[in-house]
């Protein structure tokens, strides 16, 4: 009888496990699926390099995503280049620095900053940050890649944070007592062997924050301006893949080119954040055998 | 295990009594931002005096409305927008008539920064601003700074109206795509190089701090107001619009009702508070073509 329990139980959590799965699969099908009739009408090579975006043309409907692609690697790559100096360091003063006072008080104030609605952080976007970049760098306004690399930076942070603080409370704490042995300071010690040792499971962090990033919409809808052109530097206007999306869909009639090249949009999204996530899982899988 | 069977028969009871009320006293109003304020108002004006019914009014733009509309998920759709052929023929393929109603009109209103000087132009000049080709203030006899355009996104009726009226052409790829009229408002006021395009409605608490561009049709002729009632009625304002709501065949019930009201002198004096226009004779006699309705039928009723 308790025999018959564990089995039930066991499939049970089988057909849980099964269920993501197929979800992921029929999401991934779905995609492709409707993504399929685009390209019928749309040439591929039109579709991943012209800069033209424009499916509702009063002239000629063009649907190119290179500006859009572009755009997201902007924001992206801006959100990195904040998030993840700040998200090691604030790790790194966590798990070897703080008193675990501190770090009581800390650790769940990061994790609000989790919490915080998207839309809440576009809205800051809008009246905070936007106006500040527009005085700092001498612009006439702030809806630009800046604007939406600071505010994805601060939704990326707490994943790299706290990833990457549990990655440095890993490391075995003979690698510390060794290294103080031997004369090293703290801060050698942080920098020369905790860091280095703990470095795949901080790199899996940053990819899951940069993750996070890619796949961001509201904020970026709002705080970014949203123009369709090639953006020439981080202070111009940009229009993510996302965005494009989130502006469109609502519109866009069904079973037409648009509303099918819509979906080549999310196809393209949900590939390189596929990668991405997928690049994070081998790097940590990695890390968690080096410390076993 | 049995409890949570009994939770789950419960909760999908409450969802279905739901669904049921939502069906038979809900009226679903969806689609411009134009022109939600206004509806918001109306709406709420008409619940005060008739509590038994319940009104939604929600936005996404005149395309999502009448989207919606054709999808069978709204009862009335507001457009700032003519339907396009393509879109009543969808609707016509699932068994949607739409007719429409004007409830308002709108002297769509070109918006500058308060600090600049240009407070004038013609219908040529602000299309090629807006396509891009005039980039400059000082190329329209303003001060040597260049332009940031402020329009809507894809999916507004202001976005199509102002491109296939003013522009004829595409805007400029350089054009930011802000998320409602509120938004180019408040940007246009932060920046001293903006330019936008809004409802009239949402000037009308602005004046002093932002410019309202006067328009001249072709140059020589006298630029007119879009806040000056008489001329956006009289068509002297060359950007003036009429305020649409398209709904599913002939009007009944409360569909009926509710339109009658926004008609009925009443419901054209709420328009005007809102900063909008009331509707002129021809539409009146359009909408008594369209749907049948003649202005004062909501007192009628009462009578």
């Amino acid at each position: 009888m308790a025999k018959l329990k564990e089995k039930v139980i066991q499939g049970f959590f089988f057909l849980n496990g099964l269920f993501v799965v197929i979800v992921l699969l029929g999401i991934f099908a779905l995609l492709i699926f409707t993504s399929i009739p685009a390209f019928k009408e749309i040439n591929l090579r039109e579709f991943l390099f012209s800069p033209n975006w424009n499916p509702t043309s009063y002239v000629k409907p063009s649907f190119g995503i290179i500006s859009m692609l572009v755009s997201t690697f902007m924001v992206t790559l801006g959100a990195l280049l904040i998030a993840i100096p700040l998200g090691i360091g604030t790790a790194a003063y966590l798990s070897d620095v703080a008193s675990s006072r501190i770090r009581e008080i800390a650790k769940p104030i990061i994790e609000i900053l989790a919490g915080i609605p998207s839309v809440v952080i576009g809205f800051l976007g809008i009246v905070l940050v936007g106006p500040f970049i527009a005085k700092v760098f001498g612009l006439h306004n702030g809806l630009n890649a800046v604007n939406g690399s600071i505010l994805l930076a601060a939704m990326a942070l707490p994943t790299i944070i706290s990833l990457s603080e549990d990655a440095l409370k890993s490391v075995p704490e003979s690698y510390r007592q060794a290294s103080l042995a031997l004369g090293a300071s703290h801060w050698q010690t942080l920098i020369r062997v905790k860091i280095p040792a703990a470095l795949s499971g901080i790199i899996a962090a940053c990819m899951l924050g940069m993750g996070r990033a890619i796949g961001e919409t509201m904020t970026v809808l709002m705080a970014t301006g949203c123009a369709p052109a090639m953006p020439r530097s981080f202070l111009d206007s940009v229009r993510t893949m996302t965005s494009t999306i989130a502006i469109e869909l609502g519109e866009v009639p069904y079973n037409t080119t648009h509303y099918y090249a819509l979906f080549g949009i999310g196809l393209v999204l949900f590939i390189i954040t596929f990668i991405v996530n997928m690049a994070s899982d081998i790097i940590l899988h990695k890390y968690e055998r080096k410390t076993k | 295990m049995r409890k949570y069977l009994g939770i789950l028969v419960v909760a999908s009871m409450f969802l279905a009594s739901a669904v049921n009320v939502n069906a038979q006293d809900m009226l679903q109003i969806k689609g411009s931002d134009t022109l939600i304020n206004l509806v918001q108002r109306l709406a709420e004006e008409y619940m005060e005096k008739n509590p038994e019914r319940y009104i939604a009014v929600t936005g996404g733009g005149s395309g999502t409305g009448i989207a919606a509309l054709i999808n069978r998920k709204c009862d009335i759709a507001n457009a700032s927008r003519l339907m396009k052929s393509k879109e009543i023929s969808q609707a016509n393929e699932r068994g949607i008539t739409p007719k429409r109603a004007v409830i308002a009109m709108d002297g769509l209103s070109v918006i500058t920064n308060l600090r600049n000087s240009v407070d004038k132009l013609t219908v040529d000049e602000i299309g090629k601003i807006f396509r891009g080709e005039v980039t400059n203030w000082k190329e329209v006899g303003g001060p040597d700074l260049p332009i940031t355009l402020y329009g809507r996104q894809s999916n507004s009726g202001t976005f199509v109206f102002f491109r296939d009226v003013v522009l004829k052409g595409d805007y400029s790829q350089r054009m930011n795509r802000m998320n409602g009229n509120a938004q180019i408002v408040e940007a246009v006021k932060q920046d001293i190089s903006g330019v936008g395009y809004v409802g009239v409605g949402y000037v009308k608490d602005m004046i002093g701090e932002l410019n309202v561009v006067k328009v001249a049709s072709r140059p020589g002729d006298a630029y007119a107001s879009p806040l000056n009632s008489s001329d956006v009625k009289s068509g002297k304002y060359p950007i003036s619009r009429p305020l649409n709501q398209y709904i599913n065949g002939t009007p009944k019930g409360a569909i009926k009702d509710f339109i009658a009201f926004e008609l009925s002198q009443e419901g054209q004096k709420v328009v005007e508070e809102e900063g909008f226009f009331p509707i002129p004779d021809e539409y009146r006699e359009f909408n008594k073509k369209s749907i049948g309705l003649v202005p004062h039928l909501f007192k009628e009723r009462n009578h």
